[in-house]
């Protein structure tokens, strides 16, 4: 398993809670088209994936990823900065 | 709070449709507002008072109208005294400034309503914006660079996030009053970054009082520097009525405190009190205070007289308290779910199962003949639809077992109890 492979099953994990409707998780899973989240459970989520991992993540930088593989992308990124 | 203005969506969730009309964005809201009007309910937010016969009276579709969602907390508003100095001011200086702060919009009344600042929180530094929003937007935006980092609570009011929003620092929320979910992202800023925290003393959607004592502790801590909005508590809270920091002994390691004239004050403009040495260079790179016109002659009397008196107003402030203290004690008993298990400020915060209940709920109160706030998301933390309801220090013992009364007809002509 690689690093990103690491990072994307535990951010699979952390949708689960917040995956109210069950939908199928992929690289291409759009969280605000697809999960259907609002804006308060984007900040809910994005709070648990900072600590998990330990991170800052700005609404900056939220505001620029649409899918799951984006946010994998970004994980990795800050935690080699 | 996270009034409507709050906006963070993970990537383009409004989309454009491509119809040409900009307007299409709006399209789910204007169908929701259709739905709810259509079933006869009177539109909440479109209420119009036709006469005010007082801070707690008015005059609303013909009918007499008790008012507990002004946020007139200290009821300033027809205050003798602030009455007179406003048309006083009038007469000698003029409906308006016409002009910035920085040219030609500073008056004598301007200098003297910072002077009553500075001896009201007894800080050296005192700045006066035309409104409380535009406080939070000016100092945030200027003091929190490019390369900073803004650390801020979750359920901040629109006023703040819309200032993060116009600077350029790196925000970053953290989950509502948590501690240790400030601490922890405090940690992880990068080394020599400079950190600002943002923390509001009451969060006027559920009226609760932040832990400032602990979270100004873990900010200096840190290195950060602390900034506290405090409009729903001046005047009232802490033994000067100077806010929660105040009250929870904190004041003198909180370096801005925002506040607001339209709440306790009973006008309208906003200011930020420091003890920073700097301070008043803001009056210069601040660009929602320079490019704006200043406040009207007659506001900044009404306002300087009204601060002036607040700081002696303790019998007021005891009397507000046990308004307080009743009203959430009988909506408690009546059945009724509320934002705070005890009454921590002068909003009591109904909780309502969804918004039509909510809207029918608001309605039949307001055909009681009592007015409160109906608040819905986004502007309310975890999706809730909320009775908003604030407390004047000049409701009666009598208005406040009305107000009760109406509680308890309302809530059982629509099922609420």
């Amino acid at each position: 398993m690689t690093d990103r492979d690491e990072t994307y099953s535990r951010i699979e994990a952390l949708i689960e809670p917040f995956n109210k409707k069950g939908v199928e998780i992929t690289e291409g899973t759009r969280f605000a088209v697809d999960l259907e989240w609002d804006s308060l459970t984007v900040m809910d989520f994005v709070a648990s994936v900072e600590d998990e991992f330990d991170v800052l993540i700005s609404m900056n930088r939220v505001a620029e990823i649409e899918t799951v593989g984006q946010l994998v992308d970004a994980v990795d990124q800050l935690q080699e900065d | 709070m996270t009034d409507p203005g709050l906006e963070m969506e993970l990537g383009g969730s409004r989309e454009g449709g491509g119809s040409g009309d900009l307007f299409s964005k709006f399209d789910p809201l204007i169908e929701q507002r259709r739905a709810l009007l259509a079933k006869g309910v009177t539109d909440p937010f479109n209420l119009v008072m036709e006469r005010v016969e007082s801070p707690a009276v008015a005059i609303c579709n013909g009918r007499r109208t008790i008012l507990l969602g002004t946020y007139n907390y200290m009821g300033m508003t027809f205050d003798p005294d602030v009455v007179a100095a406003g048309k006083k001011a009038l007469d000698e200086f003029g409906s308006g400034t016409t002009g910035s702060r920085v040219l030609n919009g500073t008056y004598v009344g301007h200098r003297e309503v910072e002077q009553a600042l500075r001896d009201f929180y007894a800080m050296d530094h005192a700045m006066v914006f035309s409104t409380g929003y535009q406080a939070n937007l000016g100092i945030i935006s200027t003091i929190a660079g490019k390369d900073d980092y803004i650390i801020l609570d979750i359920d901040s009011h629109a006023s703040i996030y819309d200032g993060c929003a116009l600077g350029n620092a790196q925000v970053i929320p953290f989950r509502h009053n948590d501690v240790d979910a400030l601490e922890k992202r405090l940690r992880r800023v990068p080394e020599g970054a400079g950190k600002l925290v943002i923390l509001e003393g009451v969060y006027s959607m559920l009226g609760d009082v932040a832990p400032l004592r602990e979270m100004v502790a873990v900010s200096k801590a840190a290195g950060a520097m602390v900034l506290v909005d405090e409009a729903h508590s001046m005047g009232f809270i802490g033994p000067n009525g100077r806010g929660v920091a105040e009250d929870q002994g904190v004041i003198d390691d909180v370096d801005f405190i925002i506040g607001t004239f339209s709440k306790s004050v009973g006008t309208v403009g906003g200011f930020c009190v420091s003890n920073h040495p700097k301070f008043e260079i803001m009056r210069l790179v601040c660009r929602p205070y320079v490019f704006t016109a200043s406040l009207p002659p007659s506001v900044v009397a009404t306002a300087a007289t009204s601060i002036r008196k607040l700081t002696g107003s303790s019998a007021k402030r005891a009397h507000l308290w046990e308004n307080s203290k009743r009203l959430h004690a009988g909506l408690k008993q009546l059945g009724f779910t509320l934002g705070t298990d005890q009454p921590q400020s002068a909003i009591i915060a109904v909780i309502m199962p969804d918004l039509e209940t909510g809207a029918a709920m608001w309605e039949a109160l307001l055909k009681e003949g009592l007015y409160v706030n109906l608040a819905r998301p986004p502007a309310t933390p975890s999706g809730m639809t909320l009775l908003r309801c604030s407390l004047c220090a000049e409701h009666s013992e009598e208005q406040v077992g009305e107000i009760l009364g109406m509680f308890a007809a309302a809530g059982r002509s629509t099922g609420c109890i």
